[in-house]
């Protein structure tokens, strides 16, 4: 608190004050976060008289600025004095909740969801819930989506007459004249069904289900399609079938492709929520007419669950149902005329293979897995090649390899980089599973050409998957096979290929060890140390930098401190800038 | 007959008075005071200009006031801002003009008023709203600005709201560039109240209000080889209570109605309005004057109206053979297509509006004249928007156009319209017979006066 005499501590806060007012939204923005320094210098009294009722009439300033004090807010209880006079906090965030911008408008719903826990339950029914009324009656339709969200959090605690009224509300706003509002509604739906007692959601909630759900406006009813699970979940397994079903097949079935996209998006949700009865009566048939639907967003939304949705089938029937059902839609997907549809499924496809087991795999999927590691499109053959490990698992990689192949020579051949970018990255993992002989013999070469690719991105990846080869198959494989063709490359006339070879030794020389290092890399790496590029000589020095820990110190000594000690006289600035930092990094001085 | 009761618009016998005139009185007009788009907000209370230099200026009613009994609702400036500036794009070397293409206005959702407006390229989304009150009182600062001593400060003050004079502030909350190859011809809000379409020549897209960053492609008539162009965009619009739903026209005079419920791309329509060309009027000029300059749904939904260069028609939205109703806007002008190909009027964009009740339709022609078609009576007449009739309350009085023969008593031969001035752009007050007409650079507001 203020003293009496001139207190130089009041300085900050009088700034902070002061620059809640500022041109600056930097600074506006600064001086509302540290919002609580102010609260707690003014004291509680001043903060509740003085400091809300300013910020109560604040909501003229920058999104940012409102959205940093919504959310401060909802951590000021202590600050205006405890629970008791947590209501005060109401009046700024109700007219935050009634700004147009949305994210304002849902840190400040989120703030008052906070507070309304520390809220006693006479206070929530005597200033909480008339705030809830206010704004569910409110003009506009901003303070009415608002209220949406705070009737789930308000209603456990009160009297069953207010109860009463707040189901009133909420049901209002269920056909509100605005679609804003109703989606608002719809979106709350199953989050208030959660709170209210068993008999109300029956009478109640289902029939704003029902009509949510069928509201002339498809952007509401895909909304329904969520509050669908909430309220599936909610209810007695014998009711799903009469109060929750027709509404969901019809949902499936809807006009708008943008219902059944969400219907497909949440397929796997759904299932869990009406159990295994329905799911093989109903949903089956339902996402067989997802795979097959005429709109290729929503086919591809249903491919995307076809792993999940065949993983939670009842074991009892789960086997015959993929076979004589699923499969068979999934081979036509395949075949799609839609890439995004064949890349969907082909992210998930391998994942079947768990499911079904040896026999089928190979009588069944691998014919598609093959039929999908030719197909046009590289994203479809990438995501193939990215979960080969699932299928690895059941029949080994040795029945993919053959096709498996030309697949990847032709993806690390694309001319698109970021296509051989991701194929790089999946070679440590393909290593792993076709094995060291495989890999010598068909990939080592696509692994050496992507060093001298004319993209550095693509360079560089390629120095990180020899580094992971080096790791997965030893320093004895690198000393064989890749350390004699990346040290070839220090005498390339291009010179950003002897610079590959610098970032292939920083990267390998761990993994190689120290006798390797020293003997063979060692060398090369000071003879380039007179190259005539100052880039290729500062990058040597950057190396031994980098190699020097793995050296012991006699060759440090000897072969190391002479040639970093000659390069920090180069006449390259660079050059003599990393030598010198070599140097102390080493203590080589 | 060409009303000489003039009621058209309510179906109420009534007349049209002038009310206001806005804008310079000047002969020279500066190219930039040329009003560009004119549009009444969702209550009438609010109506805003577009012009040529990127200005909109928005105008608010006033309240009728029992002191000055005949000044019945008059529109005053309410907010006047720069809304885009000329841009050049150094990647295609191409300049972007500032002008105001089209005004739409968001429903109202809270205290404050949003409206999107667009040039070229550029769609933005403002904010016009009020303040009363002002923060006072400051801890390093005297009332009157001095600095105040740092180490005397022996109390903190908090702000205090003062109320002050009412400020009216135009911030603009939202820019959807970088989305138009094309110049945009239309912008329309959607019924779901958080999207909107913007259509250029070729390719309309689908945006969210809030989302500045990504808007989805729904039509795209670019053909793979551009020498294969046959048609253009002309205009695109929502559906007023279906949210699935939206129309363009295309400079063949027909109309595509898609459902965006049926699939992500609306490439493929779902209805194609079309009338079949009579053989018989069949000349060089057929497809430039049945080029469809705008689209209009009726406020039920039920209807859409369209502009060519010598006429409206009403289509019903169940009917794609033909129109329900032809209303020839300036057909004298037929003999003259010739010349007015040769002085480039013939591609003027003619803009057309109903009236609140769908009842009646005004639209645009030459000489500063707009014409006005009752739908039930049939009746239609000529009005003219000009200064010697702006006296306060004056009544309009009916023109006519003389077409061969001899010329009557006030009226005024085909060959001495002038075509520099233009009426393009009108609009009708969404509940009351109040009307705002742009002319060149003025601005003129009309009303009614019943019997």
């Amino acid at each position: 608190m203020a003293g009496a005499d001139g207190d130089d501590s009041l300085y900050p806060i009088a700034v902070l004050i002061d620059e809640l007012r500022n041109e600056d939204v930097q600074l506006r923005l600064n001086s509302i976060k540290k919002l609580s320094t102010i609260a707690l210098a003014l004291g509680v009294e001043r903060t509740r008289t003085e400091l809300l009722p300013f910020l109560t009439d604040t909501i003229y300033d920058e999104d940012e600025v409102l959205l940093a004090l919504a959310e401060q807010l909802g951590n000021f209880t202590m600050l205006v004095g405890g629970p008791e006079y947590v209501h005060c906090l109401l009046p700024p965030l109700e007219s935050l909740a009634t700004v147009e911008e949305t994210v304002v408008r849902d840190k400040a719903v989120e703030s008052l969801r906070k507070i309304s826990h520390e809220h006693s339950p006479v206070d929530l029914e005597v200033h909480f819930e008339p705030l809830v009324k206010r704004l569910a009656s409110g003009d506009w339709f901003t303070s009415r989506t608002s209220a949406c969200g705070l009737f789930s959090v308000c209603y456990p605690r009160v009297s069953s007459t207010v109860k009463a009224e707040i189901r009133q509300h909420f049901r209002t706003l269920c056909s509100d004249d605005t679609p804003m509002v109703r989606r608002a509604a719809a979106s709350k739906l199953g989050e208030f069904a959660k709170v209210l007692e068993l008999e109300y959601v029956k009478s109640d909630i289902i029939s704003l289900f029902t009509a949510l759900a069928s509201d002339e406006q498809d952007s509401v009813r895909l909304l329904a399609v969520e509050a669908c699970v909430s309220i599936a979940t909610l209810l007695p397994q014998e009711d799903l079938e009469a109060l929750v079903m027709p509404t969901l097949r019809q949902a499936a079935e809807d006009k708008s492709w943008r219902v059944r996209y969400m219907v497909a998006d949440k397929f796997s949700e759904l299932q869990k929520a009406v159990g295994p009865e329905i799911t093989k009566n109903d949903l089956v048939p339902a996402f067989q007419n997802l795979l097959k639907d005429c709109e290729a967003e929503v086919r591809a939304a249903a491919a995307n669950k076809v792993k999940e949705f065949c993983e939670n089938l009842p074991e009892d029937s789960r086997e015959t149902i993929i076979m004589s059902h699923i499969l068979p839609c999934v081979k036509e997907l395949v075949s799609d005329t839609n890439q995004h549809v064949k890349s969907a499924l082909a992210s998930v496809i391998m994942g079947l293979s768990t499911i079904l087991g040896k026999d089928n795999t190979i009588e069944h999927l691998l014919p598609l897995f093959l039929a999908q590691l030719k197909d046009e499109c590289p994203e479809v053959r990438l995501n193939i090649i990215s979960n080969l490990d699932c299928v690895n698992e059941v029949i080994g990689i040795r029945q993919l390899s053959q096709s498996l192949l030309p697949a990847i020579v032709e993806l690390a051949e694309d001319a698109k980089w970021r296509v051989r970018l991701a194929i790089i990255e999946y070679m440590p993992l393909l290593a792993g599973q076709l094995g060291v002989e495989f890999f010598d013999e068909k990939l080592n070469s696509l692994c050496m050409a992507w060093l001298v690719d004319h993209v550095y991105a693509i360079r560089e990846a390629a120095t990180c998957n020899l580094m992971k080869l080096v790791e997965k198959f030893g320093a004895e494989w690198a000393q064989n096979t890749i350390v004699p063709k990346v040290l070839g490359m220090a005498n390339d006339p291009n010179y950003l290929h002897r610079m590959t070879t610098l970032f292939c030794i920083n990267a390998l020389s761990e993994a190689c060890g120290q006798d390797i290092t020293t003997k063979q890399m060692l060398p090369v790496v000071l003879k380039m140390s007179n190259d005539q590029v100052a880039n290729v000589r500062f990058n040597v020095a950057k190396s031994l930098q980098k190699i020097g820990p793995v050296l012991d110190s006699n060759a440090l000594q000897t072969e190391v401190k002479p040639v970093l000690e000659k390069l920090a006289t180069d006449q390259d600035m660079d050059v003599k800038y990393f030598a010198q930092e070599a140097i102390s990094v080493l203590a080589l001085a | 007959k060409e009303g000489a009761r003039g009621g058209v618009g309510g179906g109420n016998d009534f007349q049209w008075c002038f009310s206001q005139v806005k804008g310079a009185i000047d002969e020279d007009v500066a190219e930039a005071d040329i009003i560009s788009t004119v549009e009444f907000n969702y209550s009438g209370e609010l109506l805003a200009t577009g012009d040529k230099g990127g200005r909109v200026v928005i105008f608010q009613r006033e309240q009728e006031s029992k002191n000055r009994p005949h000044s019945r609702g008059e529109y005053n400036v309410y907010s006047t801002f720069q809304s885009h500036e000329p841009e050049f794009d150094y990647l295609k070397s191409l300049e972007i003009e500032e002008k105001i293409n089209k005004i739409r206005w968001l429903p109202q959702q809270n205290a404050a008023h949003f409206l999107l407006s667009t040039n070229d390229k550029t769609i933005k989304l403002w904010k016009i709203s009020e303040r009363d009150k002002r923060a006072e009182g400051y801890n390093l600062k005297d009332e009157d600005g001095r600095l105040r001593d740092p180490f005397r400060i022996t109390s903190l003050r908090v702000p205090v709201l003062m109320p002050m004079d009412l400020m009216v502030e135009a911030s603009p909350r939202r820019i959807f560039a970088n989305a138009h190859t094309y110049h945009i011809n239309s912008i329309s809000v959607n019924s779901d109240h958080e999207t909107y379409l913007s259509a250029d020549d070729l390719r309309i897209n689908l945006w969210h209000l809030e989302i500045t960053d990504r808007s989805f492609n729904i039509v795209d008539i670019k053909p793979a080889n551009m020498e294969e162009l046959t048609e253009v965009i002309t205009a695109a619009e929502c559906h007023p209570h279906q949210c699935n739903v939206f129309v363009y026209s295309s400079s063949k005079g027909t109309i595509r109605l898609c459902d965006m419920r049926a699939a992500a791309l609306c490439d493929r329509h779902t209805k194609f309005f079309e009338e079949p060309e009579d053989p018989s009027s069949r000349s060089f000029f057929s497809e430039i004057i049945s080029s469809i300059s705008d689209v209009k749904f009726s406020h039920s939904g039920r209807y859409m109206m369209t502009r060519d260069y010598l006429s409206v028609k009403v289509w019903d939205l169940n009917m794609e053979n033909r129109p329900v109703e032809t209303y020839q806007v300036h057909e004298y002008l037929r003999s003259k297509l010739c010349s007015l190909y040769e002085n480039d009027c013939i591609f003027d964009k003619f803009e057309c509006c109903w009236n609140g009740s769908d009842g009646a339709i005004m639209t645009g022609s030459y000489n500063n004249f707009f014409r006005m078609f009752d739908r039930n009576s049939r009746r239609d007449i000529t009005l003219e928007a000009s200064r010697e009739s702006s006296k306060p309350r004056a009544m309009l009085k009916p023109r006519k156009v003389c077409t061969g023969g001899k010329r009557k008593k006030d009226e005024i031969s085909v060959d001495s319209l002038d075509f520099n001035k233009k009426i393009l752009h009108t609009a009708w007050h969404p509940k009351e017979n109040v009307i705002a007409v742009a002319a060149t650079n003025n601005l003129y507001i009309f009303q009614d006066k019943i019997n």
